[in-house]
């Protein structure tokens, strides 16, 4: 018989307490792996509507939200004249409201656009959808909530727009949104002239260094990122993906208190098997790996459980119609291996006061113990 | 004679001096000799063997085993793995596992083989007439076969000193005897020591030499 053999011994004799402490840890892996594969999910889907086609993207300068960005359309109109530059569209971000919805994402875009070639079209087709038109194209959850279809008009803030088509997107923002002619939409919201960001595809052979020069050379209270640099640097980003973590910290503490409270447990209710242990010959320190290796494994345990739990239940949320498109759960290998060494880590520090406990333990006094 | 056990004006004392349990008592064991520490509850009998394993640190004194001096942890460890095995009055065996897992518990603290391990074990199990209870829970056995069982798990490494306190003192008549018998041929077969603490003079009078102690001291030996 080995140590781990007895540590499996151990826990398997007291199987409540050993689910409870997994119970905990599950629970923390669970919560943290859902959290930040919703937020990651989220990410990524307004990553990619910012890139469609696109390396780049132009906005303005320190804004903490880019429907707070204004970059005046001519900038792309310059843009696409410049030798390293392939395309530059405008978009402009707006929340809108419709009668039983107060919140509408809308995306005012040019007809050239590519985003909506992307789609499939379910009903109606690109032709109705024209730069100078108010002509609108929506995405396929909103066309089912806002219960249109092409040749309906629609109520939309102050203002009455015919639909042209309804489109399958991929990503959940625009499925539920509405596309919008950029003049209509800048119209709407008294923007006239000016868009959130423009997204610029660069020519072949050029670099994005490039265009960064040249917008800063001209334009210098905008900026022109990468798409990686964006998603790097991007403030509701950071704050989210930020927030994930601390949510999923916390989980994690409450989890790691359920292991610290097992962990006692266990070796209070044992204190004269210890005492035993050690006349057998165990040392201080065999006696506190085997504290140690009982926490690693229901650690061990309750992450697998959690990612199980987590995987499962985002599953299942994707699943669910009202949230179609909505949830991109996105639980990559550096999620799971961040909350396994959380778990690890957890269990270490769980562990810590149980185990010198244990190991400090005088056999012969603890063999009176009652 | 070689020495197995010496302990020279040894005190010990318990709630920072307030019960002193042992006053100078001094102790010589020879290789192979089975001896009796006789006396009443409270006397100081199983603090010495507590003092002699290491278990209990002395406030006095030297206490030496197998020629290692017991003052450090390292030492007190070196003992109880390779040359002290100890039986108390409780089996103290762990319920939940079988009686070999049990046994093997001192193979996993010296490191020992494991295959060696299941050797000794079925050698002693047999000796003691548990070898068909080994896979057994310990919950499911009697009391003498869990006794016999901490005899087993106690010989496990082959120890040259087994200090035994109170051994058979949980047991009905008939096994105590039984127990006491085994323990006897055990020791004697394999020219191994034995301390016995007891306060049956039955069993005193069937050991080599009866020590007997009174309120912390040593108060007459049969030596």
């Amino acid at each position: 018989m080995s140590l781990w053999r007895l540590i499996f011994t151990n826990l398997r004799r007291h199987r409540v307490r050993t689910a409870v402490g997994a119970t905990g840890i599950a629970l923390g892996v669970a919560t943290m792996l859902s959290v930040v594969g919703l937020l990651g999910g989220a990410v990524k889907m307004f990553e990619r509507i910012l890139r469609s086609d696109a390396e780049m993207v132009v906005f303005e300068k320190n804004v903490s939200d880019l429907f707070f960005s204004n970059v005046d359309v001519a900038v792309a109109e310059e843009l696409e004249k410049q030798p390293f530059v392939r395309e530059a569209q405008p978009v402009l971000f707006t929340i809108i409201a419709a009668p039983d919805r107060p919140v509408v994402t809308c995306f005012g875009i040019r007809a050239s656009d590519g985003r909506l070639k992307k789609g499939e079209w379910l009903q109606g087709s690109a032709a109705g959808f024209t730069d100078d038109g108010r002509s609108l194209v929506l995405g396929e959850r909103s066309a089912e909530f806002l219960n249109a279809k092409p040749g309906d008009t629609i109520e939309l803030g102050q203002g009455t727009y015919p639909v042209a088509g309804v489109v399958r997107m991929e990503n959940g923002f625009e499925n539920g949104g509405v596309f919008m002619p950029l003049a209509a939409c800048q119209k709407a919201f008294h923007k006239d002239g000016v868009c959130s960001v423009i997204t610029v595809a660069l020519a072949e052979g050029h670099e994005s260094s490039e265009a960064k020069q040249w917008i800063a050379g001209r334009h210098k209270r905008l900026t022109a990122l990468e798409n990686e640099e964006f998603s790097r640097s991007y403030s509701q980003f950071k704050i989210m993906k930020t927030t994930a973590w601390v949510v999923g910290g916390c989980a994690f503490l409450l989890g790691g208190l359920s292991v610290t409270n097992t962990m006692i447990l266990s070796v209070f209710s044992r204190i004269k098997e210890l005492a035993i242990a050690r006349v057998c010959g165990f040392s201080r320190s065999q006696v506190a790996r085997m504290i140690f290796g009982e926490s690693l494994v229901v650690s061990a345990i309750g992450t697998l459980a959690g990612w199980g739990l987590s995987s499962g239940g985002l599953w299942l949320l994707a699943k669910v119609p009202m949230l179609q498109g909505y949830v991109e759960p996105r639980i990559g290998w550096q999620e799971v291996a961040g909350a396994m060494s959380l778990a690890a880590f957890t269990a270490l520090v769980g562990a810590l006061y149980p185990a010198w406990y244990a190991a400090k333990l005088k056999p012969a006094e603890a063999l009176r113990f009652e | 004679m070689e020495q197995q056990v010496w302990v020279e004006n040894v005190w010990k004392s318990f709630d920072r001096g307030r019960i002193e349990v042992l006053k100078g008592v001094s102790l010589g064991v020879t290789k192979g000799e089975i001896i009796a520490l006789c006396g009443t509850s409270g006397c100081g009998k199983s603090t010495l063997l507590n003092v002699i394993s290491g278990l209990e640190e002395v406030d006095r004194g030297d206490v030496r085993v197998s020629g290692y001096n017991v003052v450090t942890e390292s030492t007190r460890i070196d003992l109880l793995r390779h040359h002290i095995g100890y039986v108390f009055q409780f089996h103290h065996l762990m319920s939940d596992l079988t009686l070999a897992e049990n046994c093997l518990v001192p193979l996993i603290a010296s490191g020992g083989r494991r295959s060696d391990g299941m050797v000794r074990l079925h050698e002693l199990a047999a000796a003691t007439g548990v070898e068909h209870r080994l896979d057994r829970r310990v919950r499911e056995l009697s009391g003498g076969e869990r006794q016999r069982g901490a005899i087993v798990r106690s010989l496990m490494n082959d120890p040259e000193l087994l200090l035994c306190d109170e051994p058979t003192g949980a047991l009905d008549e008939r096994n105590r005897e039984k127990v006491f018998d085994l323990l006897l041929d055990l020791v004697r077969a394999r020219g191994r020591t034995l301390v016995l603490a007891t306060h049956d003079p039955d069993l005193a009078s069937r050991c080599d030499r009866t020590v007997r102690m009174r309120d912390g001291r040593i108060e007459g030996d049969s030596n």
